[in-house]
Order: C-alpha cells, then structure tokens, then sequence
C-alpha cells in the first residue's frame, strides 16, 4: 500500500497539480486577452472600449463569462446532438493539451518529451477536426460553408508553417523545445532567418483564423461561420479555445524565433529578470501584433487567401529549407550552436 | 514502467484534466441554465426563411483537391522532419538525396500549378 502511495498517486497528484498551475494562468490570460483586444482596438479607434463593469472595466471579461453561463444551449433539431456538443469540448481540450511541452522557463515544462515541436505541430493540426464537426453536425448552410473554408485555409497554411519550423530544426538539429530555445542563446533566429519568421507568423494568422484571413467568420457574409447555431458554454468553449490558441501560437512563434525564456542581452540587467517573464513579455508582444493587424487591414478575399497560402508562401518556404540546409552543411552550424 | 513512455503520462494525465474541464463547465452550464425550446428556437438559422433544403448538400470540388494537395505536402513535411535533424551525421549525400526527392516533388507542384488545380476565381 505504501508503494502504491510513494510509486503511483504522489507523483500523479504533483504532475496534477503542475497541470492546473498552467490552466488556471492560461485561461485568466484568455479572459483578459478579449479585454485587452477590445481596449487595443477602442484606442486604435480612438474610443474608450470596455469601461462600466469595474474599474476601467476590469471586470468585463468576468461578466461575460457569467453571462453566457446562464444562457439556455440551444441543439438545433436537424443537429447531430453528439457531435455538435463533442466539438467544443475537442476544440478546447485541443487548445489547452498543447501546453504540456511548453518551457515556460529553464526547466520549468510539464512534459520535456524529446519530439516537443512535433507535438505541438500534431496539436494544432488536429484543430481542424473540432471546427470541421462543428460545421458538419450544425446542419445549418452558414456553418457547413464556414467549416469547409476554415479546413481548407488551415491546412493550407499548415504546410507552409511544417516547411519553416523544418527550416528552424535544420539550424537546432533537435526537436526538443528547450533545446530549440538554448540554440537562440547567441543569436534569437528572427535576425538569421528573418524571411521566415514573418511567413511563420503570417500563417499562424491564417491558422487561428484571425484577421485578415477570418474568412470562416467573415460576419457580413456567414454570420460568424461554423459557430452560428452555437450558444451558451459550448459557443464560449469555441471563443476560448480561439483565443488560446492565439497564445499557443504567439509561444511558439516565441519559442522557434525570438528566443523563448531568453533575455535580449546576456548581461547584468537583463539577467535580473527571471526567465518566464521574458517569455511572458515576448507573448504578450505578438499577441499585440495579432490584434493591431485586426484593427489595421482589410479582409481578404478568398481566392487571394489561397493564391497567398499556395503560390507564394510553399514555393518560399520550400526554396528555405533547401537553401538552409544547403548553409547549414557547408558551415557545420549544427554542431556550432550545440 | 518504460521510461520513454513514462514521459509521456504528463500529458496523458493533462488530456484527462483539460477534457474533464471542458465536459464539466458544457454540463454544469446545461443543468444551471434555464432551458426553454420550442421549434421556431430550435430551427436552424437562415436569415428568417424556413431552410429550403438540407444543409448538407454539394460543394465545390476544389475543396477535394486542396484536402489532396495537403496531405501530399504534410506528407513531405513528415518525411523531412528526422532528415533535419540528422543532416550534420548524413552530411552532403543525404543533403541531396533530400534535394533530389524536393526536384521530383516540385516537378509534381508546377504541373498543378499548370493545369490550375489551385486557381480560385
């Protein structure tokens, strides 16, 4: 009995405890990324945005979240009861597992598996199942068409962002995260590999479904796309896992570019400041980036979506590999940045 | 147990706790929620008018093509992920084995991109 409490349940009930200390922050973060993303874009506008619900409206995001605990979940008769309620909950689960391989600091990740930034490239491809079953079981024609034009724009995306992080792993020569992050410590990768930071950030746009690549929810044309038949908590788990998601992104954007838990300068003043709170800052500046360009450009069209995603971001992001891997070789960079 | 898989019970144990979560918040809000439906509620949305027709009718076939494209190239990328990492042990052979399959693939690219298997008008 004793083995069974030293062997099994200690460390199950630690690792539990480490796992809620990532959700709970995470999805404090979500809450106030909405509110963040509504102040951003009300001083964009030059408007006050959200400012009666607590001071300076602080507590909007907590009104809403009760606000839509309380409303009725409403099936549509012609849905797939099963389906139509798997999804959210997929979707969700999705946006939060991912954070198991996440280094939020020197050693500080819950699972330090040695394939991470597989992992995490699996995760986020299967997004695409929970918003296609969502668009499916709806059985409603706005949710059907805004399910098939999300699949295909995220799996479009999705190959060009397989083709850089093949690109950063050429340069790393590892799939583990903390050592993609230790490789950055002379150099983050956005000043070598410039051309293709910008093209990874970019489909993460393109991925999460944001703007200017919304086009799943172009509102004027699809009512918001594959979650118009949704209500109460099961539409709130598909905003939350979107916006998780986000942050997912923005980590790894941090993560494969901008150096992870990493100070900008290795010396004295910088290095005061703990690890995750670079790594923090550092999200929290691409999340930015994220809700400026919201605020910024236009919605694009779909065959330009497409043309963008296949005709210029593959044949780029394919050249990159070959030619990173070609300066790679010559210069022995793996063994350099070892 | 096996270490390599001991690894990966973290995240095991992490599905379990994020997948519960999301069931509890749906559940718990369907039993604290008043619930009132009637038909008209219940109707799927489609700008006022009764449905027409079954949502699940035919869509374009561009949508087959794409979903074909992808896994040829996710394919591709999967294929590349264990020659990044070992391209300093492999050195300059498999660096163009690796160019000389990317040439064939290419080869397969253009030909799509000729025959217009990824316009949209």
């Amino acid at each position: 009995m004793a083995e069974f409490w030293t062997g099994y349940a200690w460390p199950a009930i630690w690792i539990g405890l480490q796992v809620v200390a990532i959700i709970i922050p995470l999805l404090l973060c979500v809450a106030y990324l909405v509110y963040a993303e509504r102040k951003v874009i009300a001083a964009i506008h030059l408007r006050r945005g959200p400012n009666v619900v607590g001071p300076y409206g602080l507590l909007q995001p907590i009104a809403d979240g009760m606000k839509l605990f309380f409303k009725e979940t409403v099936i549509p008769t012609g849905a797939n009861r099963g389906v139509f309620i798997i999804a959210p909950v997929l979707t969700f689960t999705l946006a939060l597992i991912a954070w198991a391989v996440i280094p939020v600091g020197d050693g500080l990740v819950i699972a330090d598996i040695n394939v991470g930034i597989l992992y995490l490239f699996a995760i986020s491809s299967l997004g695409v199942y929970g918003i296609l079953m969502a668009g499916w079981a709806s059985n409603s024609k706005y949710a059907f068409l805004g399910g098939l034009r999300s699949a295909a724009q995220m799996v479009s995306y999705e190959v060009s962002m397989g083709f850089i992080i093949i690109s950063v792993l050429l340069v790393v020569g590892s799939l583990n995260l903390s050592d993609i992050v230790n490789a950055q410590r002379h150099i983050w990768f956005v000043i070598p590999l410039f051309p293709m930071a910008v093209i990874f950030f970019v489909s993460t746009l393109a991925e999460t479904n944001r703007h200017p690549f919304d086009l799943p929810e172009a509102e004027a044309e699809l009512v918001s796309g594959y979650n118009v038949e949704y209500s109460s908590m099961a539409f709130a788990l598909f905003f939350l896992g979107e916006y998780a998601n986000m942050i997912l992104m923005s980590a790894m954007t941090t993560i494969l570019f901008l150096g992870g838990w990493l100070p900008p300068f290795n010396v004295a003043p910088f290095t005061w400041i703990p690890g995750p709170i670079w790594f923090a800052a550092k999200i929290a500046f691409c999340l930015f980036i994220f809700l400026w360009v919201r605020a910024t450009f236009p919605r694009y069209r779909y065959d330009q979506l497409m043309r963008l995603g296949w005709k210029v971001f593959l044949p780029i992001s394919l050249a990159a590999v070959v030619i990173v891997g070609g300066v790679v070789l010559a210069f022995d960079i793996q063994s350099l940045v070892k | 147990m096996n270490e390599l898989l001991l690894e990966y019970l973290p995240i095991l144990i992490f599905l379990g706790i994020a997948g519960g979560l999301a069931a509890a918040i749906i559940v718990a809000s369907l039993i604290i929620a008043p619930q009132r439906p009637d038909p008209e509620k219940l109707s799927a949305y489609e700008c006022g008018f009764e449905a027409f027709e079954d949502a699940r009718t035919r869509f374009d076939v561009r949508f087959y093509l794409v979903a074909i494209l992808f896994i040829i190239f996710d394919l591709e990328v999967a294929f590349l992920f264990p020659w990044a990492v070992s391209l300093g042990e492999i050195g300059v052979f498999g660096f163009w084995s690796m160019v000389v399959f990317l040439g064939i693939l290419t080869v397969g690219f253009v030909y799509e991109w000729r025959k217009g298997a990824l316009e949209w008008e």
